[in-house]
């Protein structure tokens, strides 16, 4: 393998981000991705329009959000008496009791965290539609990387779950129309996610720099 | 066979937000950014095994009071009853509910001791400087990775019963302070993988050979 003596840093080789192994970058074509050959991690993943759709899909996902934060996750009953609950309640409830702790927890892996993740993908990928650069790709790019993962809305749904099934033993409790808009949220975000190709994001931020 | 290619056998480092490679030489001034994200450059993670050894020993005394205390209290018509996280699975499991049973067994009690045991398992053979069953290891890394965060149920169903279930007399469900520990066993779990660096899985295989 070639490497130039007096590089500064270069694009056409990468190194595995989980063992160090040398690749030159391959042109894979879009839809395939490409691994390491040594350890197995995912190195290159190619989307097609990734990210038209990236945004897309953020877009909704902020939408879901909102919608989420509205009505009432779950609502219980017992002996004529109701109760409901939204989004943050859980956060509130863990502050109210002391818990101060549990309280910022869970507000930032259930509330904070996946909020901040489409409206860092929103102001990232909206400006470069229009042609512009977003007002400061480098951090957000960064800011992406390290929030996600403590954006925990998928595990949260589970937790939803668990607790209706405790609940449904001695009480009737029922599904909020929040929770539907909540689990679609959680679909978007993933494939937000999942079609924002990376180099793509690069190659075309160089592009409306230039 | 010659010896593996790594950035660091060739003088670069891999930029660890947007995996561009640099020349090292751009890094022997002091903090070091990528030219691409600024991202802070680090060949490897700074101090990986004895921040991974900490944490995990930190985790290790933390899982204690997480299962011995009670996480959730419920008083309905008088009468209280208590759970500690072992303690929610079996009830789950004796009101017939034994899928989700299961799950909450296996993110609750089996995910934080895997990852404990299994991190362990990983900074040692990376000190004993194993040279055996690398990829099998990676592949433990990734997974180690990525089942943490799903401990998160227990905290997140008992965030949504105390906010859900506050009829005062009639029913009413508290949080317990092992809810904190069990917390923070997850929380130090995911920083302790995260300061491992699996690079250091493979870093000697260059030594096999000659040369
Ligand atoms: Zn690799
Ligand atoms: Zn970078």
């Amino acid at each position: 393998m070639e490497i130039d003596k007096d590089f500064t840093y270069t694009e056409s080789l990468i190194a595995c981000p989980e063992c160090d192994l040398i690749h030159s970058v391959p042109s894979i074509r879009e839809g395939e991705q490409g691994r390491c050959v040594r350890c197995g991690a995912l190195l290159f993943v190619r989307h097609k329009n990734s990210l038209d759709r990236s945004l897309a899909f953020a877009l909704t996902g902020l939408m879901f959000f909102i919608l989420a934060n509205i009505f009432p996750l779950l609502t219980f009953e017992m002996e004529g008496q109701s109760e409901s609950n939204r989004l943050i309640d859980g956060a509130i409830a863990f502050w109210n009791a002391g818990y101060w702790e549990l309280g910022i927890v869970v507000f930032i892996s259930s509330v904070v965290a996946p909020l901040a993740v489409l409206l860092v993908l929103i102001t990232l990928l909206l400006p470069m539609q229009f042609g512009r650069s977003p007002f400061s790709p480098q951090f957000q790019i960064r800011l992406l990387t390290h929030l996600k993962p403590w954006a925990m809305s998928e595990i949260f749904i589970l937790g939803i779950i668990v607790a209706f099934v405790k609940l449904q033993d001695f009480a009737d409790v029922s599904v909020g129309l929040s929770l539907f808009a909540f689990v679609l949220m959680v679909a978007a975000t993933v494939m937000a996610y999942l079609t924002l190709d990376e180099d793509a994001l690069w190659s075309r931020l160089k592009e409306i720099r230039a | 066979m010659t010896a593996p290619v790594t950035a660091k056998s060739i003088g670069a480092i891999s930029c660890h937000v947007c995996g561009l490679l640099v020349s090292s030489r751009l890094t022997t001034t002091h903090n070091a950014r990528c030219p691409r994200c600024d991202a802070r450059l680090h060949s490897r993670k700074v101090n990986s095994l004895s921040r991974t050894w900490a944490l995990l020993i930190a985790a290790g005394i933390l899982y204690v009071p997480a299962n011995v205390y009670p996480v959730l209290t419920l008083i309905s018509f008088g009468r209280s009853t208590t759970n500690t996280i072992m303690g929610g699975v079996i009830e789950l499991a004796h009101s017939g509910q034994m899928v989700i049973a299961i799950i909450v067994f296996v993110a609750s009690v089996f995910v934080p001791i895997f990852k404990i045991a299994a991190l362990l398992f990983l900074v040692v053979s990376v000190q004993l400087r194993l040279k055996v069953q690398r990829r099998k290891r990676a592949v433990l890394y990734r997974f180690t990775e990525f089942i943490g965060r799903w401990s998160m149920i227990d905290i997140f169903m008992i965030s949504i019963l105390i906010g859900l279930v506050k009829l005062q007399a009639l029913a009413t469900v508290t949080a317990g302070p092992g809810a904190i520990a069990f917390a923070a066993v997850v929380i130090i779990t995911m920083f302790a993988a995260m300061t491992f660096d699996p690079r250091l899985i493979w870093d000697d295989e260059g030594d096999d050979y000659d040369g």
